[in-house]
C-alpha cells in the first residue's frame, strides 16, 4: 500500500483514488466533523455505492476524493500521487482530466446545446481537434442513449436524458475516476436504474473507478463495492 | 471560437436588453466625447492658427513690463525699502532707437521685422464717431510681418502708397461706420491733429478684435496724427518656427528691457479658457462613461448571480479561478468593445450633423457654423477609455466570481 504512495510509481497502478486517514473538519464555532479518519483505496473497475444517513459525511468524502476540498489531516492519493501540495489551479486540472463529477443536479450549461455541454471539458482540455471532439461527444451521447437529444437545449430534456447528458459530460475527458453525488436523487425508478446500469457498465470496462453516494439500498445492490458511513466514520466496507 | 469567449457572448446573450442598455452607455459616452471634442478642438486649432496667421508672432512695445527699480532698491536688494511719494520719470514715449533695435533683430535666421506706429484715434463717417486703433505701418515690411495683404479682400495693401492720407479699415469697423472704399473720413487723434482719409480698402481675419477695431495707414501718416514725427512704438515680428516665440520674446525683452510679448502671451486669456474648457470637455464624457461603467457592472454582477451554479459546475469541471475571471472580464470587455464601435460611428454621424449645422457666430472669431475638427486622436483617447472603464467594471464581479467556492454553491443546491 505505501508503495503506491511514491509518486515514482507509474501513474496505471492498481489504485486509482486511495484516502488515508482523512479527516474534515468544518471550522466553528461550533466545529463540524464531516469526515473522521476514512482510508480506503479504490482500483479501476471497481464500483463502489457509499451510503449512510444524511449527515453521515457521505458528499464530503466524495468532495474530498475529487479534489473540490482538502482535508484537514491525512491524504489524497490520485493515481498513486499525493495531492495535498498541489496549488489550486493543478487542482483544477486534475478535476479535468482525471475526475468526473455528476451531481444530484444536471447542472448542464442552460446556453449551450447538449453536444456543447459535453465538449466543454475537452475544449477546456483542449488536446483534441474541433471534429475529434464533437465525433466523441457524438459517441458519448450514442451510448448513453441521448444521441437524438444533441441539438436541444437542456430546457428541453426530461430529468433522465438530463442527468444522462451530465454522464456524457462527466465522461469527456476520459476520466480515471467518475465520482457520482446522489446521481438518481430526482429520477424515478426507471431512470435510476439505467443511470446504474450505466455506472456498471462502465466501471466492468476496467477503465475506471466509479464512485457513487447514494442512499437507495436497490441502487446500492447494483454495486461491487458498498462503503456505510455513519458520523463521518466507516461503519462497514465491502 | 475560444472557449471562454464563447461562454461569455453566451451570458450577453442571455442578458440582451440589459447588455444593449450598457453598450448604448459607453456608446453615448464615447460619440458625445468625439463630437465634443470635434467642436471644441476645431475651434480651438482655428483660433490659434488663426492668430499665428493673422498677427505677428511678437511685438515689442515702447513700455516696460515693471517700473525701473530706484537705486535704494539696488543698494539694498534684501533690506525692507518702502519708497512714498514715487514719481516716476516721464520718458518721451517711442522705442528708443528703434531702427538700430530693427536692424539687429532682422540679423536673426528665420526671423522677419517691422516697425509700427499704432494709437486710438476717433474715426467720423457721416453722424458716426467710432474709436479705433490706428497703426501706421510700413507696407513692405508689413507683408512679412502679417498676412494682411492676404487679408485685404477690397483693395491691395500698395494702395496706401497711390492715394494720399489713404486708410484701410477692417470689414467690422467699416460696417459700424457705414463707409465703404472710397469714403473719406475724418480722422481725429487725442492730440488734437485731424485728417481726412481716404478708405482704399477693408480687410477681414476672421478674429473679432481685429475686424472690428483697427484700421491701417502709412507709418508716416500715423506718426503725423499722433504728432510723434520719426517715432516706432511697435516692433512686430514674425518667426520661421511659431514654437520659439516665447524664448526669443523673453530673450529680446532681456536685451533691450522693452515689453516684449510673444502669441502666446498676447493670447494667454483666451489659451486659459481652452484649458478649462478641455478640463470641462474630459469631466462631463468622463461622467457619462463613469455612468456607463456602473451599467457594466450591473449586468456583470447580475450574470455572476445568476450564474452561480454554472460557475460551480464549471469549477467542479476543472475550471480554474482565472478561466472564470476572465470570462467575466471578457464579457466587460465585450461590451466595451461594442460599445467603442458603435460610438465611434455614432461620433462620426454627429460630426457630420454639426458640420450641416449652419449659423453666424462672433465670439473670438467669426464663422459661419462650427469649425470641426476629425482627428483620428480623439477616437483614440474615446475608445481606449470606453474600453478601459467597461473592463475595470467587470473587474470586481468578475474577481468575485473567480473567488466563489464551488462546494459551498452545490451543497446549497443538492
Amino acid at each position: 500500500m505505501s508503495a503506491e504512495a511514491e509518486p515514482s510509481q507509474a501513474p496505471d497502478g492498481p489504485s486509482v483514488v486511495e484516502v488515508k486517514n482523512i479527516t474534515r473538519i468544518l471550522p466553528g464555532p461550533p466545529p463540524v466533523t464531516l469526515v473522521e479518519d476514512v482510508s480506503l483505496d479504490l482500483a479501476r473497475g471497481d464500483f463502489a455505492a457509499v451510503t449512510g444517513p444524511s449527515g453521515s459525511g457521505k458528499s464530503s468524502l466524495l468532495y474530498l476524493m475529487g479534489l473540490l476540498d482538502r482535508p484537514d489531516r491525512g491524504e489524497v492519493f490520485l493515481q498513486g500521487h499525493p495531492t495535498s501540495a498541489y496549488s489550486d489551479s493543478e487542482r483544477a486540472r486534475l478535476r479535468l482530466s482525471v475526475i468526473g463529477y455528476v451531481f444530484q443536479f444536471h447542472f448542464l450549461l442552460p446556453e449551450f446545446t447538449v453536444t456543447q455541454n459535453v465538449m466543454l471539458p475537452m475544449r477546456r482540455l483542449g488536446k483534441l481537434s474541433e471534429s475529434a471532439m464533437t465525433q466523441r461527444a457524438g459517441e458519448l451521447m450514442e451510448k448513453l442513449g441521448i444521441a437524438e437529444c444533441r441539438d436541444k437545449r437542456p430546457g428541453q430534456l426530461s430529468g433522465g436524458e438530463s442527468q444522462r447528458a451530465a454522464i456524457a459530460r462527466a465522461l469527456a475527458n476520459d476520466p480515471a475516476v467518475l465520482l457520482a453525488d446522489e446521481p438518481t436523487g430526482n429520477l424515478d425508478t426507471r431512470n435510476s436504474e439505467i443511470v446504474f446500469q450505466t455506472f456498471a457498465q462502465l466501471a466492468a470496462d476496467g477503465e475506471r473507478a466509479v464512485v457513487a453516494v447514494t442512499h437507495d439500498p436497490d441502487m446500492a445492490a447494483f454495486c461491487s463495492r458498498r462503503i456505510r458511513l455513519v458520523d463521518g466514520r466507516i461503519s462497514s466496507m465491502t | 471560437m475560444h472557449l471562454l469567449f464563447d461562454i461569455a457572448l453566451r451570458h450577453l446573450a442571455g442578458r440582451r436588453r440589459q447588455t444593449l442598455v450598457s453598450l448604448l452607455g459607453v456608446a453615448l459616452g464615447v460619440g458625445f466625447f468625439i463630437a465634443i471634442a470635434a467642436m471644441m478642438q476645431g475651434f480651438q486649432t482655428y483660433f490659434v492658427a488663426k492668430v499665428i496667421d493673422v498677427s505677428p508672432h511678437i511685438e515689442m512695445r515702447d513700455e516696460y513690463r515693471k517700473p525701473p527699480p530706484q537705486p535704494v532698491e539696488s543698494q539694498y536688494q534684501n533690506g525692507l525699502v518702502h519708497i512714498l511719494g514715487l514719481k516716476p520719470k516721464s520718458e518721451p514715449r517711442g522705442i528708443k532707437n528703434a531702427r538700430a533695435k530693427i536692424a539687429a533683430l532682422s540679423e536673426l535666421s528665420g526671423v522677419a521685422v517691422a516697425p509700427a506706429l499704432s494709437g486710438q484715434v476717433i474715426l467720423r463717417y457721416g453722424s458716426k464717431d467710432v474709436s479705433a486703433t490706428a497703426i501706421g505701418i510700413d507696407p513692405k515690411k508689413e507683408k512679412s510681418v502679417s498676412n494682411l495683404e492676404r487679408d485685404i479682400y477690397l483693395g491691395e495693401i500698395e494702395d496706401l502708397y497711390a492715394t494720399a492720407n489713404a486708410i484701410i479699415l477692417g470689414g467690422g469697423l467699416a460696417e459700424k461706420l457705414g463707409a465703404d472704399r472710397g469714403a473719406t473720413l475724418t480722422v481725429l487723434s487725442p492730440v488734437g491733429v485731424v485728417l481726412k482719409m481716404k478708405v482704399v480698402g477693408l480687410f477681414t481675419t476672421g478674429i473679432v478684435a481685429m475686424d472690428n477695431f483697427q484700421a491701417y495707414a502709412l507709418l508716416k501718416k500715423v506718426q503725423v496724427l499722433e504728432d510723434r514725427p520719426n517715432v516706432v512704438n511697435r516692433i512686430r515680428l514674425r518667426l520661421a518656427d511659431v514654437n520659439q516665440a516665447d524664448v526669443l520674446a523673453r530673450r529680446i525683452e532681456t536685451r533691450y528691457g522693452y515689453w516684449t510679448q510673444s502669441w502666446k502671451e498676447a493670447n494667454a486669456n483666451v489659451l486659459g479658457i481652452f484649458v478649462i474648457q478641455n478640463a470641462i470637455m474630459y469631466s462631463t464624457t468622463g461622467a457619462i462613461l463613469v455612468v456607463a461603467a456602473f451599467g457594466i457592472f450591473n449586468v456583470i454582477s447580475t450574470v455572476v448571480l445568476e450564474k452561480t451554479r454554472d460557475i460551480a459546475i464549471l469549477k467542479s469541471l476543472g475550471f480554474n479561478a482565472r478561466d472564470i475571471q476572465a470570462t467575466f472580464l471578457l464579457e466587460g470587455f465585450v461590451v466595451g468593445l461594442a460599445g467603442t464601435l458603435v460610438g465611434w460611428a455614432l461620433g462620426y454621424g454627429l460630426t457630420e450633423l454639426l458640420a450641416t449645422v449652419e449659423f453666424e457666430i462672433e465670439g473670438f472669431v467669426r464663422s459661419q457654423g462650427f469649425i470641426l475638427d476629425y482627428s483620428p486622436a480623439h477616437y483614440l483617447i474615446a475608445g481606449a477609455t470606453g474600453l478601459s472603464a467597461a473592463t475595470f467594471a467587470a473587474y470586481l464581479p468578475a474577481r468575485k466570481a473567480a473567488r466563489m467556492d464551488p462546494l459551498a454553491i452545490i451543497r446549497g443546491a443538492s
